[in-house]
């Protein structure tokens, strides 16, 4: 990295860009704000120009703002440069609200293809010269976009939580007994949902049924056809619901869409009727199997808002629970990589095994094995608990009793690295699983980048890209680990990466525990421990290196008790925008492992 | 040669299934009967066969755990106020609960007409309650808690799962039980609380 301080770095790429183009780009000075805005105009070639001439080659984020009042919407472009490192280049557009139309970017990044149908689907913004500018998480016959600010949904009661009827007068109701359906949809006036028939669906048929072949032959010539088969998604090999729609010649992938949203919630939505703090709880709930992860993403995206310092115990604390998390996260996927292989279920729980003890850990620290919720603003909720194990009370109830310091060092020295050596020899040489991963589902490296793929799916295919180092966060740039990285970008890469991560996530805890035994007793939560946190005006897009890539939290303030935007840059979603550059032209078993080897978790998908 | 990872594999998965065995022939029946045996089944030396045999057997959780939250009430036996809940109806877990869940109605006084600080009545809808914990966190009165029961299936959410005060209600010895230390600390705090608190009318 560059000695010059980062920030420098992309006011100055700012202000070249502006004597570039004088016309159409100006800084944002509103307060609390940063980066330049574009006029939609020359978005394109903006773009390109940032792309090429200033190798910010990854677009990781794209989120869009409702500006009701001032009447426009705004989308903001988040772009990284993977070979450097350092912060955002940030840049916007704006559109009025009558019109909603800007140039679509999927020429230059195509890891805008998704996150561009997200924002028509979900804000309404029309992309010209979207391939495929359909509806993303909602249905085809919903109505309505609902991230702006005017959409009230079903069981609408106010724009802001506390609800004013929780206290003092307090009314006890179900709110689906005030249903007018008796469902739970909103259907469009004159609307009757017998008899109604998706055009989306056959769209999608449509768009999947070109005369392409995967495998060189001519259809015609054989008088025989291509099918189309919705693989999901009910499927247990699509880890949720989870759908791709695959063409095939034969066996051979010659196309293939995935479709998502059947976990869709509104997430975002819910994040702005809500509080800063209340929140937190439901980070858990996106990538479920890493909460800890989540939580450290937001929590310091809002601490960035907020000034607010974190204490050393806290930030040893956290790094202890992400990197436990990561562990948890790559074993689970390795058992059900194995899983998708066809072993059925035997390498899955040997990995469950090591987990289950970890979450015990996380269960006694924090009050729940999954749903963590352990970051505050300012710190963490707990302290380490004395001991972990709990005192037998109902019937049946075995206690046990494990000093929480000595648990976490022999987990840490002992039995997580010897798992994970037997998990390699158990595995890593297996002649199926070599045959069915070695040179599946390439990546190239710039497809991967192009793609907005992040995490260890990138660095597999060749890229060592990892915010830890990149932009660092915590106390990770006082932390001695290597980023993983793997040159030969297939599926087997894919699982030799996770090994590999393990053990730096092992190198990483060794470092933390002297730490957590120098700082015991020091303080682990600074600040007000408020319940009413209150956020200066103003944007910041906060991102870590969770898991299964980057996540990110763009949240804009307006100064009140509750975000005015909260948007999610989903690493599972953008790193499927790769899987039919990587399922084509292979059989379509094998989609199912390259599915399994991209880690995605629905929750945080589809939001 | 060919095949050696397979063979290499099934020797891993013939040790995990050797090891499952192993400690029941070292330890006989006190593996599953003595009460210190279960930690070492449980915890980091365990090997082979994890699994719990549920409902027999269950894993106590910790002080910690988080269910569905219960409102704390005095002792039966206390001397002033048996029964008195120590809710003040302040509003605060209703406010900070993210998920809205809690509706509390406050008392008022018959004859003065007055709020009496106290819930005239409190519901949670435990299908919405997300086990966060918050009401139980910011509740400057020790009031309401985590509870850990965590067996609540029943046959119809709809009549049984909105908890009205009297579910709602356990007495503070059932905390004393399920969370000894935490609720030990709680008290030593307050009483330093009280303690400030007089030293400061005195003065
Ligand atoms: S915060 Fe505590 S005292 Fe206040 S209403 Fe809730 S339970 Fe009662
Ligand atoms: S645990 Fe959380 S969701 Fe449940 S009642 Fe308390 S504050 Fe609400």
């Amino acid at each position: 990295m560059s000695k010059t301080s980062p920030d420098t770095t992309t006011n100055d790429v700012a202000e070249i860009l502006q004597q570039k183009f004088p016309d159409s780009i100006h800084p944002d000075d509103r307060e609390g704000y940063s980066g330049i805005v574009v006029s939609p105009d020359s978005l394109v070639e903006v773009a390109q120009s940032i792309r090429d001439d200033f190798r910010y080659n990854l677009l990781t984020s794209l989120s869009y703002v409702d500006y009701i009042d001032e009447d426009f919407f705004e989308v903001v472009y988040h772009a990284y440069d993977t070979v450097k490192g350092g912060p955002a280049l940030n840049f916007k557009a704006r559109t009025p609200r009558s019109q909603a139309t800007l140039p679509s970017l999927t020429g230059v990044w195509p890891s805008a293809n998704l996150q561009e149908r997200e924002a028509w689907d979900l804000m309404g913004i029309h992309f010209t010269g979207h391939p495929n500018l359909k509806r993303l998480l909602t249905w085809e016959g919903f109505e309505g976009h609902p991230l702006r600010k005017d959409w009230k949904e079903p069981f609408y009661e106010e724009d802001k939580k506390p609800f004013k009827s929780r206290w003092p007068e307090g009314r006890p109701d179900r709110a689906e007994s005030r249903l007018p359906y008796g469902m739970n949809v909103q259907y469009p006036p004159g609307f009757t949902p017998d008899g109604w028939s998706p055009e989306g669906e056959s769209a999608l048929y449509d768009s999947l049924s070109t005369p392409m072949t995967g495998s060189g032959v001519d259809v015609q010539a054989i008088k025989t056809d291509q099918l189309v088969v919705n693989m999901g998604p009910q499927h247990p090999s699509t880890h949720g619901v989870f759908r791709m729609a695959v063409t095939l010649d034969g066996e051979t992938i010659t196309r293939l869409e995935p479709v998502v949203g059947y976990l869709h919630r509104n997430h975002e939505k819910i994040g702005e009727r809500n509080t800063y703090l209340g929140n937190m709880p439901y980070t858990d709930r996106l990538d479920y199997i890493c909460s800890m992860s989540n939580n450290l993403a937001y929590a310091m995206t809002i601490e960035k808002m907020m000034g607010q310092e974190v204490p050393e115990r806290a930030e040893l604390l956290r790094v202890l629970v992400v990197e436990l998390t990561r562990i948890v996260n790559h074993f689970w996927l390795i058992g059900f990589l194995l899983n998708d292989l066809g072993a059925f279920f035997t390498p899955a729980l040997y990995a469950i095994l090591e987990r289950e003890l970890i979450v015990d850990l996380f269960e006694a620290l924090t009050g729940s094995r999954m749903m963590c919720n352990y970051m505050r603003f300012g710190g963490v909720a707990y302290d380490l608990p004395p001991y972990i194990g709990g005192p037998a009370v109902k019937p049946g109830d075995k206690a046990r009793h494990m000093d929480t310091m000595k648990f976490i060092k022999d987990l840490v020295y002992e039995r997580l690295p010897r798992a994970i050596d037997q998990l390699d020899n158990f595995l890593t040489q297996n002649e199926v699983l070599v045959s069915r991963c070695k040179g599946v589902g390439i990546l190239p490296p710039e497809a991967a980048v192009a793609c907005g793929v992040t995490g260890p799916v990138l660095r597999a295919s060749g890229v060592p890209y990892d915010i830890r180092r990149s932009d660092p966060y915590s106390i990770y740039n006082e932390l001695d680990f290597d980023v993983a990285v793997r040159y030969n970008c297939d599926t087997y890469d894919r699982y030799l990466i996770r090994l590999d991560e393990i053990r730096q996530s092992l190198r990483i805890l060794e470092q933390i525990i002297p730490g957590l035994e120098a700082t015991e007793g020091q303080e682990y939560w600074a600040g007000k421990r408020g319940y009413n946190v209150r956020v200066p005006t103003g944007e910041h897009y906060g991102h870590a290196d969770n898991p299964k890539g980057e996540l990110g939290f763009y949240v804009v303030s307006d100064g009140t008790a509750n975000p005015y935007r909260y948007h999610i840059r989903a690493p599972s979603l953008i790193n499927i925008t790769a899987l039919e550059e990587m399922c084509r032209g292979l059989k379509v078993a094998d989609s199912v492992v390259i599915l399994g080897s991209l880690d995605i978790v629905l929750g945080e998908l589809d939001r | 040669m060919y095949g050696l990872g397979i063979i290499k594999g099934l020797g891993i998965t013939i040790k995990h299934f050797a090891n499952t065995y192993v400690e029941d022939f070292k330890q006989g029946i006190k593996r599953y009967t003595a009460e210190d045996r279960f930690t070492a089944r449980q915890g980091l030396e365990a090997q082979g066969l994890f699994t719990v045999q549920y409902p027999e057997e269950k894993i106590a959780v910790p002080e910690r755990f988080r269910y569905i939250p219960f409102l704390v009430v005095n002792d039966d036996d206390h001397p002033d106020a048996p029964g008195q809940p120590w809710c003040t109806s302040c509003g605060i877990c209703s406010k900070v609960c993210p998920p809205q869940c809690i509706w509390i109605v406050r008392s008022t006084d018959p004859e003065t007409g007055r709020p009496k600080p106290e819930p005239q009545e409190f519901y949670i809808d435990i299908d919405i309650c997300m086990n966060c914990g918050y009401c139980a966190e910011f509740c400057p009165f020790d009031a309401i808690k985590m509870d850990h029961d965590y067996e609540i299936s029943s046959y119809d959410r709809t009549s049984a799962h909105i908890y009205d005060l009297q579910k709602l209600t356990k007495p503070l010895s059932y905390w004393r039980t399920i969370a000894p230390t935490r609720a030990e600390e709680e008290r030593t705090a307050r009483e330093a609380k009280e303690a400030a608190k007089a030293e400061k009318a005195k003065k």
